[in-house]
């Protein structure tokens, strides 16, 4: 099972309100390379996986949330005391027609989040492979966020999920040597 | 909602801070199972981090529910603030 804990994994800060930017940081929330996206792929390749790596992809998996909820927290302070004319402004008055200052999971350009964003193959390369692009997509998107904001204080807590990206990249990618190793191992009688 | 102390965020940021050691670690020892000294680490920072978990507590009320902390009277896990209220 899964424990709440109250509090984030970073601290997010903001320094203005800014919807503008509320509509691009939208894209790791609902986003097929987003951060709800990373969670429910690793979660559900568990299943299948073999078990030396069912822990990291759990692990991974657990902090993809603690991320959802830092995407969240800034779309929330981004947009919070927005007044109608400042949406308009921004470019979300689509999203505000239906949702209000609601959250949704749809992506920057209003499409709603689908399962068809992610994979599982049943195959260990396969799915891990998914995986390390998975982030290198993530950590690329955070990029191109981070180009697009001149607010100090959210590119702090952007950063940080930057780099998160390339950690698990790079741990994905040693799983993958493990399974080779154990494949290696394999005799055959 | 209640103001929020300005040690409400020093001790969170100094929870966060240990919780970040021990996330990274997590990762690595997934994939490095047999590092004597990151799991020495590990040992030395998750005692740490109960010590900090309970110093917040005490002050601010639990960062954990189903049983996970405790509860003062009245019930106080959802209290405000929560995490992005702050």
């Amino acid at each position: 099972m899964w424990i709440y804990e109250k509090k984030l994994q970073y601290p997010v800060r903001v320094s203005t309100c800014n919807p503008r930017l509320a509509k691009y940081l939208i894209e790791q929330y609902g986003g097929a390379d987003g951060e709800l996206s990373a969670a429910l792929r690793y979660l559900n390749q568990r299943y299948s996986i073999p078990d030396k790596v069912i822990g990291l992809l759990t692990d991974i998996g657990t902090e993809e949330f603690a991320h959802l909820e830092m995407i969240a927290t800034m779309i929330y302070k981004l947009t919070k005391d927005a007044t109608p004319e400042q949406i308009k402004a921004a470019g979300i008055e689509d999203h505000y027609v239906n949702h209000d200052k609601g959250l949704f999971y749809h992506n920057a350009s209003g499409v709603p989040w689908t399962a068809a964003y992610i994979a599982t193959k049943g195959d260990p390369i396969a799915d891990l492979y998914e995986d390390i692009a998975a982030e290198e997509k993530a950590r690329a998107t955070y990029q191109w966020i981070i180009n697009m904001s001149d607010d100090t204080d959210l590119n702090d807590g952007l950063r940080f999920l930057r780099e998160r990206e390339i950690i698990h990249s790079q741990r994905f990618r040693e799983a993958v040597e493990i399974l080779k190793d154990e494949q290696g191992k394999k005799k055959i009688f | 909602m209640k103001q929020v102390p300005a040690e409400y965020y020093q001790l969170m940021e100094q929870l966060q801070a240990v919780d970040f050691v021990l996330v990274e670690l997590t990762l690595y020892l997934d994939t490095h199972n047999d590092d004597l000294e990151a799991i020495n680490q590990f040992n030395h920072y998750a005692k740490e981090r109960k010590r900090l978990k309970k110093a917040f507590e005490s002050q601010f009320g639990p960062l954990l529910q189903f049983g996970n902390s405790y509860s003062s009277y009245p019930w106080n896990w959802d209290d405000t603030p929560w995490p992005w209220q702050v």
